[in-house]
């Protein structure tokens, strides 16, 4: 019973999430794109039940979604750890040696890039470029730039989030 | 602030805003841009605002959060004005030094930038090598400019371009002004300007649309995003006088996902030019009307291209279609569209404000004005830099970039990004100049340069680029989608040694196809890395090829770490400790250590944190290792 209400709960809150989304764009197809970035941003992830929500509330086909939803990098289907690492593996950073971070990172963490941690703490990720070139290589977490990463300096970086 | 109604009103403000009170104060530019962020500019920002503060100086003194000031190696860079006086790698705790200093009218000697080379003490920016030879005519006022603050704008004479175009220049004349300077597109092809803007003025369709692409997503390339943090509204502003020019009502700013810091100031400069009637209708009350919004994209190179752009801002995935049709004929919702990239935009109002004479006198016969490029990689004063078109990429990278770290010899650089080259020394003396550039194989494109230095793989940087080309390909042309797909699996058998001369012999016929069949550009230009890179550095090909080695020491699979049994301390376990591999370094505390080379991973860790007193590990590639390396069986 306590599941089932957890869901509806959920559920709600996915509502609430999306029609406010549609409101702020005054429900215009057209700013799809602009809606779900902005449902990613809060739900950290696009749930099945979020995309079925806005295709109904746009009067747009389910597959339209689907299809933007996959075709960007920046929405994901699959829920995300609480920190997202991202190894910015641009053409400067990998010059610098990103490789070597992204290694580290995966042996540290235990999963491959792409991956979350079974105990949905971290999400590991490369990115190309985030326009940060001058202090290579650069390593992300949630909205924090960390610049001239190296190898070492990555288990002490995972430290700082607990 | 009530709205401008008039251009009278914009010269009256600025007027005001010159002669004010604390307009002489002497100003403290912190520099706030990206880089300067992972350094901690923000803390730096705020001890200065304290130490102002704390000493009463109000008054005299203004703290100012900048865009990037371009020297991004040696940040959190702060200037003070308008003596020019640079510090360079700021701590907060040298706030309080600096401001008693500048409200001293001096200069705090100690902590002033110094020169890596000569280590000298340099104060003033015009004597520092890395700014001497620019020509900072768009990136400059990123020096002194809060780019939150449209009256900080207009002070330094923002929008006065737009007023003389709205107050007697007709459409027609912006277009010749902006033709005759002979300014071309900064995003990659070097399109001419004034010929897009004079097609879509032509095309039949109302309303018309201009568009700033900021989906800056060539690797090592981040000027459109310096620009659009620094200075948005110099961007607005060209923007305002191309939509006069071409007819447009509506404007859209494209920026990419991966730039919050330039949308949020895209967002608030739109914001605030429409509260003081610079947007809207009736601009500064004329009959002109015009009006911007943010697109933001999610993460999608391809989408850089013109016709994706204009497919993602109507909210479908950003793919491009075949250009039957230039978008300045048909383009958003399928009426007439300007698309220029940021940099582009941005020189705009300057060749109004100076004339296309002005612009003209700068650069080669065909590439006018200056271009901003990023300065990355292997090279000593990384960072962003304006030049005058013509010089030679020798300049650049000795001259402004200070030459090549730790004494290492300059190997390559790669220039334009995914669809750029990759030339090696020979091609050195080439001038900046879209077709001399071209002419070498590869491209001006947005102006990322990546330098390499003999300890970078050419052949691995290669195989990046095919990586990421492959992971950004939309997939809708076969000669893009498997075109793709095979290079980048031959690259992943070159480096990993697995490929023999015949997959080299075969790279041609594919590249062929690419250039010649694919849907749009980024397809066609892919292949430059690979081709220019096979025309300048066939012998480390062969190393990986025939001799299954690497020369640089880079690709992991032809590699080995190893350890000295001479040179191993017993004491040390500062590998053990730092290797994030379990069981990849053999013994412990009072043995010498080996790497089990099953394990080992080739992350770099041991070598880096090996005491430099010892430096047991090395990097082995196909030589024979000596007897002290050799693992012992346990």
């Amino acid at each position: 019973m306590a599941e089932a209400s957890e869901y509806e709960a959920a559920l709600a809150e996915i509502r609430a999430g999306v029609a406010r989304a549609v409101a702020r764009h005054r429900g215009d197809p057209g700013l799809l794109i602009q809606m779900l970035l902005e449902l990613q941003a809060e739900f950290r992830w696009l749930p099945e039940e979020l995309i079925a929500e806005l295709a109904r509330a746009l009067g747009v086909p389910l597959a339209r979604i689907y299809r933007v939803a996959t075709f960007y990098k920046a929405f994901s289907l699959a829920p995300k750890g609480r920190h997202v690492l991202r190894v910015c593996t641009g053409a400067a950073c990998q010059v610098r040696g990103a490789a070597l971070v992204v290694a580290v990172a995966e042996q540290l963490l235990k999963v491959a890039r792409g991956e979350t941690t079974p105990d949905m703490r971290w999400t590991l990720e490369t990115v190309n470029c985030v326009g940060c070139c001058p202090i290579a290589p650069v390593v992300l977490c949630g909205d924090d730039y960390h610049g001239k990463v190296t190898p070492a300096a990555v288990r002490e970086l995972l430290a700082k989030y607990a | 602030m009530p709205r401008l109604a008039s251009v009278a009103d914009l010269e009256a403000l600025r007027e005001r805003l010159r002669t004010a009170a604390d307009a002489g104060r002497a100003r403290i530019a912190v520099c706030t841009g990206t880089a300067c962020h992972a350094y901690g500019c923000e803390a730096v920002a705020d001890a200065f605002e304290r130490a102002v503060a704390e000493r009463g100086l109000a008054g005299t003194l203004a703290v100012r959060r900048t865009g990037c000031h371009g020297f991004c190696e040696r940040g959190t860079w702060v200037a003070v004005h308008p003596e020019d006086t640079c510090y360079d790698r700021v701590d907060p705790a040298d706030a309080g030094r600096i401001v008693d200093a500048v409200a001293a009218g001096a200069v705090a000697e100690d902590l002033v930038y110094a020169d890596p080379v000569s280590g000298a003490r340099i104060a003033r920016a015009a004597d520092i090598p890395f700014y001497r030879r620019q020509q900072r005519t768009v990136l400059g006022p990123n020096r002194w400019l809060d780019p939150g603050d449209i009256e900080d704008y207009v002070r330094g004479g923002g929008y006065a371009a737009l007023a003389r175009v709205l107050s007697g220049m007709r459409p027609e004349e912006v277009i010749a002004a902006v033709g005759a300077a002979g300014l071309r597109g900064r995003g990659g092809a070097g399109f001419p300007t004034g010929a897009k803007w004079e097609a879509a003025r032509r095309a039949g369709g109302a309303p018309k649309w201009v568009v700033v692409n900021c989906d800056e997503g060539d690797p090592g390339a981040y000027m459109d995003r310096s620009l659009m943090e620094g200075n948005p509204h110099a961007v607005l502003e060209g923007l305002a006088i191309g939509a006069y020019a071409v007819g447009a009502r509506g404007g859209v700013m494209y920026v990419r996902w991966e730039y919050p810091l330039a949308t949020r100031n895209a967002d608030r400069a739109i914001v605030q030019a429409r509260e003081y009637g610079l947007l809207g209708e009736r601009v500064l009350g004329t009959d002109f009307a015009f009006d911007v919004r943010v697109h933001r994209g999610a993460g999608a190179f391809v989408s850089g291209e013109e016709t994706a752009m204009l497919a993602a801002i109507e909210g479908r995935p950003g793919e491009p279609s075949l250009k039957y049709v230039y978008p300045a004929e048909r383009g958003l919702h399928g009426k007439p569209t300007v698309i220029n990239n940021v940099e582009t935009w941005a020189n705009v109002p300057l060749i109004v404000e100076r004339g296309p004479t002005w612009f003209g006198s700068l650069g080669t016969a065909r590439s006018k004005g200056t271009k901003i490029f990023s300065l990355v990689g292997k090279v000593n004063n990384t960072g962003l830099v304006e030049v005058p078109m013509g010089m030679t990429l020798r300049e650049l990278v000795y001259d402004v970039g200070g030459g090549i770290p730790r004494g290492r010899r300059f190997k390559a650089l790669q220039i334009g990004g995914p669809s750029g080259g990759i030339v090696g020394e020979e091609a050195l003396d080439t001038p900046v100049d879209f077709e001399a550039l071209t002419a070498i194989g590869a491209m001006m494109g947005s102006g990322g340069i990546v330098v390499m230095d003999d300890t970078t793989c050419v052949v691995a940087a290669v195989r990046d680029l095919v990586a990421f080309c492959h992971d950004e390909v939309c997939g809708k042309c076969v000669p893009g989608r498997e075109g793709m797909r095979l290079l980048r699996g031959w690259m992943d058998d070159i480096c990993a040694g697995r490929a023999d001369a015949s997959v080299l012999a075969r790279v041609p016929d594919v590249t062929e196809v690419m250039r010649e069949a694919s849907l749009c550009a980024l397809c066609v230009t892919a292949t430059n890395p690979v081709q220019t890179s096979l025309r300048y550095f066939s012998a480390e090909y062969a190393a990986h090829v025939e001799g299954r080695r690497c020369p640089a020491k880079v690709c992991p699979d032809l590699l080995e770490y190893r350890i000295s049994a001479q040179k191993c301390d017993v004491a040390c376990t500062a590998c053990l400790q730092n290797c994030p591999t379990e069981g990849a370094i053999l013994g412990r505390k009072g043995t010498r250590k080996q790497i089990d080379q099953e394990k080992c991973v080739k992350c770099g860790v041991c070598i880096e944190v090996c005491p430099t007193r010892f430096t047991a590990v090395a990097k082995f590639s196909g030589e024979p290792v000596p007897k002290a390396f050799r693992t012992v069986p346990a």
